[in-house]
């Protein structure tokens, strides 16, 4: 099996899947044996054409599962360096959540303050200092390149900002916390391309901090941004490798049938 | 290095640990007063059925429905009380049933989205949250003095229609507004104008909504004492209305209408209202019959909205 | 209409000009049943205030206002509201201390731990108890609770206002529990996604983001808490006493606007009369504070929804 999962001796696994299986409460399989590291300070993207499993592998990393009755994982996500089986049923997900966090598709600010928003994740975390917070809140926006636009206007609404300032400010909100990981779900699929730009090279940033897993639909994105690809189709995983490698020269056929276009 | 880190995401995992145990204390506290709270109104509705069954217990004979009010509290009976609310419900709902469809229909199917429409709509909302008593101040004042109908059964049938009517509105909306656009336009497909699909297709498949309405303004109606009580109805009556169904041609008649009459729930408050105990028990009994009656009602119509929501599928 | 006359008419368009008439004729008929809506406010609106008019005729507005004493039955006559007012205003507030807290929790444990199964046993038993008459819960404010609370207070008259305020709020448990509940369920799912992404427990998510998101709903679902208590007539009519009483204490005895009508509408009405036009004084007094109730909330509503 690990054969199989062509790992690169050079990089630091951050998490890896084993063996993962996953189906839905209505008892269709949508993940089958997926093998898959995720390195750390890279980007790694999942692409593959809608209803390949791309998005509900990347929310069995924070258990997004757990929340709808009747879902079942099966095998394992291994979280390094305390190597420890993040879909264990012994595992509180909140704790899983606590250490990978997640943006979602479509903005989903809370109805609070921009500043309430991106402070959330510390206030769940117990941190009531007011000091600490607002460090930690000027910090993460800075992070998410937001801090310049909305410094003046911090007890604002989040609803008031732009779609392309929502999305930042919840990549802000997953910031604040300090994540090993951070997974996004087609973020930028609601957004205009500047906004999409704007996205992509903040994603760039923050490699250096921690480790990144992204699905996207748009393949020149996955080019663009990340260091390794993995290719997805029915519920499996049919290539992984160096990104460039993906696009240039895959292993598989069906791999280069859908880059090239040809399908998907 | 690669030590130090690991240390400190180890370090890291302890603290989240004991916070969320912490957390997860209030999440056990809130679901378990949440479960008391709802267990105790449960136990709050059976106790006032069984509290009134018990208390109610030496009247549950057949006399106790076929005799009139009496003096003597063993010897009174609801008899000329269900009847008039028998009568009552019937008006009520010739009343109100044809009304309210209509009018449901017409928001829904006809009416174009403009001011008019939403002065409708905002009378119907407010319609319904009108205090009930309110309803019996303006029958008084119209049905029974400035129509002249006098303080008789068509008087509360049509009170009470008038409270129902909001009920019956809403329920026809939302039963039609379930019905998807494509079964309209395949009726209109094959020729028919707007009347006879509403007709033909949006009433009939939303019938099973509507009904529910009905039934719940119904069971409303029942148990609704204080417009009728504004309206005048007599607390103590010892003869029964003109029956509306004779042996003789034209085999019905309408002189009923225009009879005194009162309801159950007047004549379990007129009899909480005696100070005698064993009155009490009279009101215990018929507490117990009227409250029966709505809950047989009530659970009717949300066994039928089940069935409806398990059966169709668009 | 010229052309049904008209011979020249195939039969086949004098059918469709027919169906056409007859189509405009139902549509007719349905709009004059949803305009009879509209006449049943107006009808209110003018029954009400016509029969007050004569009244404050009678009795100054000023004293209907101030004066704290209600006896428009005794020799000396007084028609103070106010002491009709306190008595409302009382067993609402006792009302709404039980039923806010209580519909509330009940909301947010039904829309966010409840499982779907103990959603759908819990939901109909909430609409059965919206269901009970309301004279049958005024024999169970009387009979049942008003004796329960003796046992700890002896002193408690057997009518009082708090017997009667508890089981209004129980009453209203359910219609706060439904209407605040629909509203928190309207909020989107991937606003809870986001809380829990962050590693919110079900207390933070519920309280610190779908509260919050659902505010506007959970409001409306308290102003139909205070319209329902405000016009409430059987439980305190039966529960409360029916003597006019200017008090804002809970444990003694008092009559509501709504008590005082029934009351009067029980003994011998003698139309036009000074105690037939009080009672549409009476009835028009609750009407407006319904609507003021009603206008605040929905100010205190718009101002959150504008935070939100």
């Amino acid at each position: 099996m690990v054969d199989k999962k062509r790992k690169h001796p050079k990089e630091i696994i951050k998490a890896e899947s084993n063996a993962l299986n996953f189906s839905y409460a209505d008892g269709t399989q949508a993940l089958k044996n997926i093998n898959l590291p995720v390195y750390e300070n890279k980007i790694t993207a999942l692409i593959g054409p809608s209803g390949c499993g791309k998005s509900t592998f990347l929310r069995c990393f924070n258990r997004m599962h757990d929340l709808y009755p009747g879902n079942k994982y099966d095998g394992e996500i291994i979280l390094h360096p305390d190597n420890t089986n993040i879909l264990d049923k012994r595992v509180d997900p909140i704790e899983v959540r606590m250490r990978i966090s997640m943006v979602f598709q479509k903005p989903n600010p809370f109805p609070k303050s921009i500043y309430e928003n991106v402070a959330y994740g510390l206030r769940v975390r117990g941190e009531k200092n007011k000091r600490v917070l607002d460090d930690k809140v000027e910090e993460a926006l800075k992070g998410a390149s937001l801090w310049d636009e909305v410094k003046k206007r911090l007890h604002d609404l989040a609803f008031n900002l732009s779609g392309g300032q929502q999305q930042r400010l919840c990549i802000a909100r997953a910031l604040a916390t300090d994540p090993e990981i951070m997974l996004f779900d087609e973020p930028t699929s609601a957004l205009d391309p500047i906004a999409t730009m704007n996205i992509e090279e903040l994603m760039a940033g923050l490699k250096e901090k921690l480790s990144i897993l992204i699905v996207t639909h748009n393949m020149q994105q996955a080019a663009r941004i990340s260091d390794y690809t993995a290719y997805m189709y029915l519920g499996e995983l049919v290539e992984h490798d160096k990104t460039n490698k993906v696009f240039t020269n895959p292993r598989k056929k069906e791999t280069e049938d859908y880059i090239t276009g040809k399908f998907g | 290095m690669v030590n130090d880190k690991k240390a400190e995401i180890e370090n890291n995992l302890t603290r989240i640990r004991s916070l969320i145990t912490k957390h997860k204390r209030h999440d056990h506290i809130f679901a378990g007063v949440g479960m008391f709270i709802i267990i105790s109104l449960t136990i709050t509705l059976l106790v006032l059925f069984l509290d009134l069954v018990f208390d109610g217990y030496p009247r549950f004979n057949l006399d106790f429905l076929t005799n009139f009010p009496s003096r003597r509290a063993t010897a009174a009976g609801i008899l000329s009380a269900w009847v008039g609310s028998a009568l009552v419900l019937i008006v009520t709902f010739f009343a109100a049933v044809p009304l309210g469809i209509a009018a449901g229909v017409y928001l829904e199917e006809y009416a174009k989205k403009n001011w008019f429409s939403d002065l409708i709509e905002i009378n119907v909302t407010n319609l319904a949250g009108v205090p009930s008593i309110i309803y019996g101040l303006l029958a008084l004042g119209l049905f029974v003095y400035g129509f002249g109908l006098g303080q008789t059964i068509l008087t509360a049938g049509l009170t009470l229609a008038l409270l129902m009517l909001p009920i019956v509105i809403v329920a026809t909306r939302e039963a039609i507004r379930a019905i998807p656009i494509h079964i309209r336009e395949a009726a209109y497909a094959v020729g028919a104008t707007k009347w006879q699909v509403s007709l033909h297709h949006v009433i009939q498949y939303s019938y099973g909504g509507i009904l529910t309405g009905v039934i719940i303004g119904m069971a409303r109606a029942i148990g609704e004492t204080a417009p009728v009580i504004t309206i005048g109805a007599l607390t103590f009556i010892a003869f029964l209305p003109p029956s509306p169904v004779g042996l003789e041609p034209p085999f019905i008649n309408f002189e009923w209408l225009e009879a005194g009459f009162t309801v159950l729930p007047i004549q379990m408050f007129n009899w909480i209202s005696r100070p005698q105990m064993a009155f009490h028990v009279n009101a215990a009994a018929t507490g117990a019959i009227i409250i029966l009656l709505t809950l047989l009602m009530n659970g009717l119509a949300i066994k039928i909205r089940y069935n409806i929501r398990k059966k169709i599928k668009w | 209409m010229a052309k049904l006359e008209n011979p020249e008419v195939s039969p086949r368009l004098a059918k469709n000009l027919r169906r056409n008439i007859l189509e405009r004729c139902i549509e007719f008929g349905l709009l004059c049943s949803g305009i009879f809506a509209i006449f049943i406010t107006l009808a209110i609106i003018y029954v009400l205030v016509s029969e007050a008019i004569p009244f404050f005729q009678h009795v100054s507005l000023y004293d209907f206002l101030t004066d704290t004493v209600w006896t428009p039955n005794y020799s000396i006559k007084h028609y103070g509201i106010m002491a009709l007012v306190s008595g409302t205003l009382t067993t609402t507030f006792i009302a709404l201390l039980v039923a806010v807290p209580l519909g509330t929790i009940t909301a947010i444990y039904l829309s966010e731990f409840a499982t779907h199964k103990v959603r759908e046993t819990i939901k109909p038993v909430l609409e059965l108890l919206v269901g009970v008459p309301t004279v049958v819960f005024g024999y169970f404010a009387l009979m049942l609770v008003t004796p329960l609370l003796q046992k700890i207070y002896p002193d408690l008259t057997t009518f009082n206002m708090l017997g009667p305020g508890i089981v209004m709020g129980i009453m209203i448990v359910p219609y706060i529990a439904s209407v605040a509940e629909d509203a928190m369920r309207a909020v989107p799912m991937a606003m809870r996604e986001g809380a829990y992404a962050m590693g919110a427990t079900r207390f933070q998510t519920a309280i610190k983001v779908i509260t919050p998101a659902a505010i506007s709903g959970i409001i409306a679902a308290y102003i139909l808490a205070i319209s329902r208590a405000v016009g409430e007539t059987m439980i305190v009519a039966i529960a409360a006493g029916q003597q006019p009483n200017f008090t804002f204490n809970p444990v003694e005895s008092a009559a509501t606007i709504t008590a005082y009508i029934v009351s009067v509408a029980l003994g011998d009405l003698e139309h036009g009369g000074i105690g037939y036009q009080s009672i549409f004084a009476a009835g028009l007094t609750l009407l407006l504070m319904t609507l003021m109730f009603n206008i605040i909330g929905h100010a205190v509503r718009k101002k959150f929804a504008e935070r939100y």
